[in-house]
């Protein structure tokens, strides 16, 4: 790369992009270590409940957020991507759906909120 | 001239950058600083321009990292501690200094059939034109590129992958695929949907970010992502 590097990165299309990508790596490696750990409910009990104990750590807990906020991230990524592609948006539409994204998540959180 | 000066690091080659002291003036664009540099420090600095307003093209630089045309670049919008750093557009094969090969992205233009399709001769009625109709107002939308290649240089496929036609190219054959008087639909349809092709988009923006003329590319090659789909799922027709 050449010396002053490129900072023409940093804008909001770019960084949904990035978003998406680190997203659906990180699920793919996690994935088939998830079937596997469930996969020993049939194959061997002792140890899926010795599994199943770690999530009681708080550290394991927060982990579990992390993969619930993948997941979220990697899912709204694609329909956005789909949404963005597939359908004939003019730009001031593309704002549009984008404030209602945002504005709905707000609203969501704000229930979560009052729900915690 | 006033005493304040300007820190300006040129690249000139991979390895090898060079620091000059540029006096600094008001409304200064960054090829007014580039050609102060060739006509009053280093004679032997290569850049290209030629219309200096915005309309030709042929400025387009690497600004601190980020594509634009120096003719319509500030200095006052890109210094960063009194400093900036000015480089060849990337994804091009450098000639010398500030001057990249233009070639590939022309090629490239030709590849996606961005040539006309005519089908009328000139002894042919010109034919009548609806500039409200949908396709026109879509064509309309891209037909102001001027092939300065600043989204050529800012997206991260092209860096990727050396046969990815890129941003200009495929908008040009999405105003061509609009224009109801080229003719080149399949032509143009094969091409764009090859391995270089429309599908290799990531849709990542950086070309609609940093357009110049505010043009649209990314959702120029989605339009051809939907059209090439489509005629896929129709078999040609």
């Amino acid at each position: 790369m050449r010396a002053a590097g490129i900072t023409s990165r940093a804008h909001p299309l770019w960084l949904a992009y990035i978003l998406h990508r680190l997203s659906g790596l990180g699920l793919a490696l996690f994935l088939p270590f998830h079937f596997w750990i469930l996969s020993l409910a049939l194959t061997n009990p002792a140890r899926l409940n010795g599994f199943l104990a770690f999530t009681d750590i708080g550290a394991v807990k927060l982990a579990e957020f992390g993969l619930v906020f993948l997941l979220a991230v990697h899912m709204f990524g694609g329909l956005r991507l789909m949404a963005m592609e597939w359908l004939p948006w003019t730009p001031p539409q593309k704002t549009l759906a984008a404030g209602a994204t945002a504005l709905s998540f707000l609203i969501a959180t704000l229930f979560l909120m009052q729900a915690v | 001239m006033k005493a304040h000066m300007l820190k300006v690091t040129i690249e000139r080659g991979p390895d090898s950058r060079d620091v000059f002291d540029v006096p600094a003036h008001e409304s200064q664009t960054v090829l007014d600083v580039v050609s102060w540099v060739q006509q009053n420090a280093d004679p032997t600095l290569s850049y290209r321009f030629a219309c200096r307003v915005g309309m030709c093209g042929s400025c387009a630089m690497m600004v601190n990292g980020v594509p634009r045309w120096t003719c319509r670049t500030h200095m006052s919008k890109v210094l960063k501690d009194n400093a900036v750093t000015i480089g060849p557009l990337r994804n091009l094969p450098v000639v010398k200094d500030l001057v990249v090969d233009m070639d590939p992205f022309f090629d490239k233009w030709v590849g996606a059939e961005g040539v006309h399709h005519g089908s009328l001769t000139r002894d042919d009625p010109i034919a009548a034109i609806d500039e409200t109709s949908e396709t026109r107002v879509e064509a309309n939308a891209g037909i102001e590129c001027i092939n300065c290649s600043v989204c050529y240089a800012a997206c991260d496929t092209v860096a990727g992958n050396a046969d990815y036609l890129g941003p200009a190219a495929l908008q040009r054959a999405w105003t061509l695929l609009n224009d109801a008087k080229d003719e080149g639909r399949v032509a143009i349809l094969d091409a764009v949907s090859g391995s270089g092709g429309c599908h290799n988009c990531h849709s990542m923006g950086s070309c609609t970010t940093y357009c110049p003329n505010d043009l649209d590319p990314m959702t120029a090659i989605a339009g051809l992502k939907r059209e090439t789909a489509k005629s896929f799922f129709r078999r040609g027709r």
